[in-house]
This record gives structure tokens, sequence and C-alpha cells, in this order.
């Protein structure tokens, strides 16, 4: 089945500096009671956007007209705590197309490239550079090219270059997924269950 | 060549592998529940496909079911929703479910070792971070995201990377009063809540052998508080003794059969790990936790660590964390005055633990202002504390013992904390919000948190159990 794709991309960015990002911040349980994988944007990052009476909290970046994109950029170890996959449908229907963040939790991890969400790992200290960037300049822009695997900050010129699985690598530029792949090999499960030696 | 239990287990699994590409696992037991499944369900329908191995798939209703009144309608529309989702689903694709009112229902991973569904050796997934509870049994075992909750539906297999692994041995004797919930928010304290990103973790030493299958759930069941993706502990005696006449255990020549195949399950002697720590169990002081993620955790008796002793990146994430907390560094937490106490969870919701709790509260009865609510794992563990008569115990006390679910830990249903509350949780996060919105969350063992029920304010239970003062 065909999935949303990604190669390119050049966007101002959302920087939140926060680390530990846990799943349950990026979209509460309580929202978790839909069954379709849409609309979760509306609830991303709930409680943190928004007080108890549903106003919105001006000093939360996200509430920030100055910075918008399509890249959010996290402390490390973002995405940890529960599997929910919930977190990366949020914020892809927010719009958030690229997380980079100088480590990721597993299971995030793993379902944002199932969803084409594609998360890049960058050293700690180009993670400190682009929330440098940021303050000086809130319109900065990082380019991303999959293809090259590379991340750069268009003020400084600054690059790296990222790593992914290959075989994801080639999931998220022509939309494929693990299913289709997995399916091909039909036989060889049936002849597994078979033999199995246990 | 030298195999971890990991790689024995994971070679057994190995259904393709190819240079380039992760390898296609298979797996052999797929829990689901109410809350990650629809959307695989939604998947498989614009596929076309049925579920591949249906009676390889077992349901249950955990996450947002009431914990009173079970047997009434669910009253919030989007619960009962979903859980009527997951039953239709459930009938439609032939896979077996129990369901709200069924006797075995109860959390996902209180009633697969419970029912005897979880096999040493096996590979178990579910759409839930705690599946690693099952590693307890010498299982690989993790949790998925939907995504792969519908692959493993459509394939009953899994692309995975061979994980790295860890070994953590605990070597020596926990001390009086400090349990195995204690010996993982240690560990954790010390690594960090990511300093198992990567891993799979064998544990094993002397302490981790002493536990009970209870207390080796409560280890696994919190290796992904770490970051790791599980953990597991080769299977022995007291694993067998355990599963032996289950509901769904292997009975008579299978079962000697079986238990030939689990007593291959080890860790070879000059196996190499990419990762090995050791930790001196008589070190550990029952543990709290002061800060919004399950590594901020300390001994009872210890104060809040300095601002100034935290890394300068981390420190505008530890002021937020102590900022919500409602709390300050440097301070100890004992004689803190708290609000709730919320025993349960698939963390510590057993027969033992209910077991514990209630040995320690008989007689005694919770301070006014608390409130105390203990939530069984499953069915079965509340029919058996019945039995036991730990309900009236429990009721004497002043605590509430209610149905099955994973309740507060989450606050999917109505068992919430309110803001600003103080919650004394033997739960396995402490995530802002977790437990409802601007709640406080306290993570602490069974015992630590029934002393603070009966005491009104953080305590060290070692000073209400009659131990020698050197004992502590």
């Amino acid at each position: 089945m065909s999935k949303k794709t990604i190669n390119h991309l050049i966007s101002t960015v959302v920087p939140l500096p926060t680390e530990n990002v846990d799943t349950d911040q990026i979209i509460p349980a309580r929202f978790l009671k839909a069954t379709t994988r849409l609309g979760f944007g509306e609830n991303l990052f709930r409680d943190w956007r928004y007080d108890n009476a549903g106003r919105p909290k001006p000093d939360f970046i996200l509430n920030n007209p100055e910075f918008k994109g399509s890249i959010l950029v996290a402390g490390k170890n973002f995405g940890c705590g529960s599997s929910r996959e919930h977190a990366a449908w949020a914020l892809l229907d927010f719009g958030i197309e690229v997380v980079v963040s100088s480590f990721f939790a597993d299971i995030f991890k793993g379902n944002a490239l199932n969803n084409g969400l594609l998360p890049i790992q960058v050293s700690d200290a180009f993670l400190a550079s682009i929330f440098e960037e940021c303050a000086k300049d809130k319109d900065i822009k990082l380019e991303i090219s999959l293809e090259a695997q590379t991340i750069k900050i268009s003020s400084t010129g600054l690059t790296e270059t990222f790593e992914i699985n290959p075989y994801k690598k080639s999931c998220l530029i022509n939309g494929n997924d693990d299913i289709d792949y997995i399916l091909e090999q039909k036989e060889l499960i049936e002849e597994f269950e078979k033999s199995k030696l246990y | 060549m030298a195999k971890t239990l990991v790689d024995k287990i994971w070679d057994a699994h190995i259904v393709s592998s190819k240079d380039g590409f992760p390898d296609t696992l298979y797996i052999d037991t797929h829990f689901i529940h109410e809350v990650t499944s629809p959307q695989a369900f939604d998947g498989l329908r614009n596929r076309g496909l049925p579920v591949f191995r249906p009676r390889q798939t077992v349901a249950t209703a955990d996450h947002n079911v009431p914990t009173l009144n079970q047997h009434l309608p669910i009253q919030e529309e989007l619960s009962r929703k979903q859980v009527e989702m997951l039953v239709s689903n459930c009938q439609a694709f032939g896979i077996e479910l129990y369901g709200l009112g069924h006797p075995y229902q109860g959390i996902v991973h209180v009633i697969g070792p419970e029912l005897g569904i979880t096999l040493p050796g096996n590979t178990i997934v579910c759409g839930d971070s705690h599946t690693s509870t099952h590693g307890a049994f010498g299982t690989i075992a993790f949790g998925i995201g939907t995504s792969q909750v519908e692959q493993v539906m459509a394939t009953q297999c899994l692309l995975l990377q061979r994980p790295k692994t860890m070994k953590i041995e605990v070597r020596g004797k926990l001390k009086k009063g400090v349990g195995a919930k204690d010996l993982i928010l240690y560990i954790i304290a010390q690594i960090s809540a990511a300093g198992g990103t990567g891993y799979f973790i064998e544990y094993a030493g002397e302490a981790i052998r002493n536990l009970s299958m209870e207390g080796r759930m409560t280890v696994c069941n919190m290796s992904i508080e770490m970051g790791a993706r599980g953990g597991l502990i080769a299977p022995d005696q007291t694993t067998y003794n355990y599963l032996k006449d289950r509901q769904f255990t292997p009975k008579e020549s299978d079962w000697e059969k079986s238990k030939r195949h689990w007593k291959t399950l080890f860790s070879d002697l000059d196996a190499e790990f990419d990762k090995e720590l050791t930790f001196d169990a008589s070190k550990i002081e029952p543990m709290i936790t002061y800060g919004t993620n399950p590594g901020m955790g300390m001994g009872i008796n210890s104060e809040i660590p300095l601002e100034e002793t935290v890394e300068k990146s981390e420190k505008a994430s530890y002021q937020k964390a102590l900022q919500y907390m409602g709390l300050e560094d440097g301070n100890s937490l004992i004689g803190k005055e708290i609000d709730y106490v919320f025993i349960g969870s698939c963390t510590n919701s057993r027969i033992e633990d209910l077991r514990e709790v209630a040995q320690f509260v008989k007689g005694k009865y919770k301070a006014p202002h608390v409130i105390a609510w203990i939530v069984p794992g499953s069915k079965q563990v509340q029919k058996q504390a019945i039995e036991e008569g730990l309900d009236v115990i429990f009721e004497e006390a002043g605590f509430q013992l209610r149905e099955p679910g994973c309740s507060a830990c989450l606050g999917m249903n109505e068992d919430k904390i309110p803001a600003g509350k103080y919650c004394v949780s033997t739960s396995n996060r402490n995530f802002e919000g977790r437990q409802g919105q601007n709640s406080r969350t306290l993570l602490a063992s069974p015992l630590t948190a029934a002393a603070a029920a009966v005491t009104g304010k953080i305590t060290d239970v070692r000073t209400m159990l009659n131990l020698e003062p050197a004992m502590i």
C-alpha cells in the first residue's frame, strides 16, 4: 500500500529544546479513543499548548506565530514512553514532516518511519547549533536531502550527514511499506511454521 | 559460537535474512487491546486481507474500561465505542476475546502469563510498550506501533533489525522492605530514562534469581522506562513452577518436551554482550521518584539532587520537571503530604502485590485525607483476592478494591488524579499529566505506597516493619 513519500525538504523550524519529550505529551492518553488515524493534530502537545480551560498558553512554541514550519527540532530522547503510533499521526496531521533530535526512542522512531515522518538523528553539537541559530533568527531554514542523507542549516551552511537503514530509506522515497515486503515471503513463512524447531 | 539468550531466541525465529534489509522475524503470540488495534483492523480491510493466524492472537479490553460497575454499559461514549469496536473486529476476524465480563479479562500483560499463554523461548508482541513484561519468562517480548500490529495480523511476522544486547547483573541480596520495584527504579535512576535505548536487556545475578515470577515481571515491565526495547530473564525452576498446570500451558508429555527445550534457554557462559553492567543489591533502598520521567528517582531518604549537579543542557528540563511537581532541589520527600495512593497497573497489580499490601495494612487504617485505590490486574486476581479475604482487609483499612483494568496508570477511564494532587503510584510512568491533567505522580513499590496511604505522607516503610535500626 502506498504511503506518504519524502525526499527533499527546505523549511523553517519549530524549536522545542525540551529533553525526554514523551509520547504522553505529544498526544495525551485521553485523546487515544479515536478509531481512525485522522484528526490527532488538533490535540498535538495538548497540555503544553492549552490550559485546562482550553486557552492557548502564549509561552509554548506552537502558539508563537513567529515559529512555523514542517520541521520540529527537539531535545534528546524524543518520543520516549508509550508505543502509541498516535504520536506520529498527530505530528503529521499538524503538518510536521521531519523531526530532528540528538536521540530518539526506538518505538517512536519505528512508528515515524512507518508513516512517512522522517526522524533525523544529529550530533549534540549540531542540535545545539540549530537552537542557537533559531535564537538569533527565527526565519532560519533547514535543508534536508534524504537521498544524500544530509541536513544543512541554511544561514551558516553547517551540514551534517545522518544515518538511516537503506531499506527504510527506499520505503520513504518510494512509498512502499513493510506489509508489501513481508507478503512477498508468504511461502517462506509457511515453510518456517512447518519446520519450527521449538 | 557462544550466544546470548536474545540471539538464541532471535535466530530460532528468523524467517528470512538479507544483507541491507531488516530480518523477517516470526511472532508466536500477538496480544491486542481496544486502543491500538482499530486502525490496524481498518488497514486489513483496506487491503482485503484476513488475520493470517487468528489463533495466535489474543484480545482483551483493559486500557479504557471502568473499574466500577463493569457489569453495566460503559458510560463514557468514546470508550464504549472503542470497546464495542474491539468486540466486532474480533468477531469479524475470528480472534479470541477476553472482553468485559469474561472471567479471563484483565490487563493484557497480567493475563498472558497467568493463563500460561506466555511461554519461554517465544516471541511476543503487543501494541503496548509494557509488553516487555513477558520477558520475565525468557521471551523476546516488546511493544509495537499500530502499523506493526497490522503487519503481525497480516503476516504473523515483523521486519526488525537485530537489537544490541545488554546484560544487567544484580549481585547479592535485597534488604528487608526492598522489592523488585525498588530494584528496577534504582537501575533506571542509575542509567537514566534513555540508558537502555537500542538494547534488549538480560537481567541476571543472585538478586534477580531470588525474585518470584511476579517480581521478575515487575523488573522486565519497566525495561522500556530506560528506553530498552525489552528485558528478559532466563527461565529456571521458579518459571516452571509458576507455569505448571496453568490454563494454556502444555500438559503431560508436551510439558516434559517443552521443558527440555526451555532448559536450553540461557546465555552461554562466554557469550558476548554489547554492554554489561553490574549492580549491588545491598545498596538499594526503597525508591521514590521526584520528577517527570522514571529516571528521576532516588532512595526514599535521599534529597532531590541539586540543580547544580545536573548537566547544563539538561538544566531547563530539570527545572521544568521540579516546577511541575511543586518540589525543590535539595529537599527530602520524607514527611511530604500526599493525596492519593494507586496500587495497580501492569507493573504491580498481581496477587503477590495485593497480598503484600494486605499483610502490611491489616489492622491499620489509611490517613483520613488520602484516597486509596487498589485495582487488580485481572478478574482472576480479583477473584483470588476475594477468596483469600484480602477484600475484607482492604475495606477495613479504608482502601477501595476495584475491578480490573489499566485505570489510573494512564487515566483513560474515569480514574484520574485531580490537578495539583500528589499520588504515590505503583505504576510505571510519572510523565506530566499521565494520571490526569496536571496530576503529580510519585512512583514507588506497593509497600511504600501502602505506607504512604496509612501515614498520609511519604514514609520509609521500613520504620513501620519493626526492623532493627541497623537493617535500615
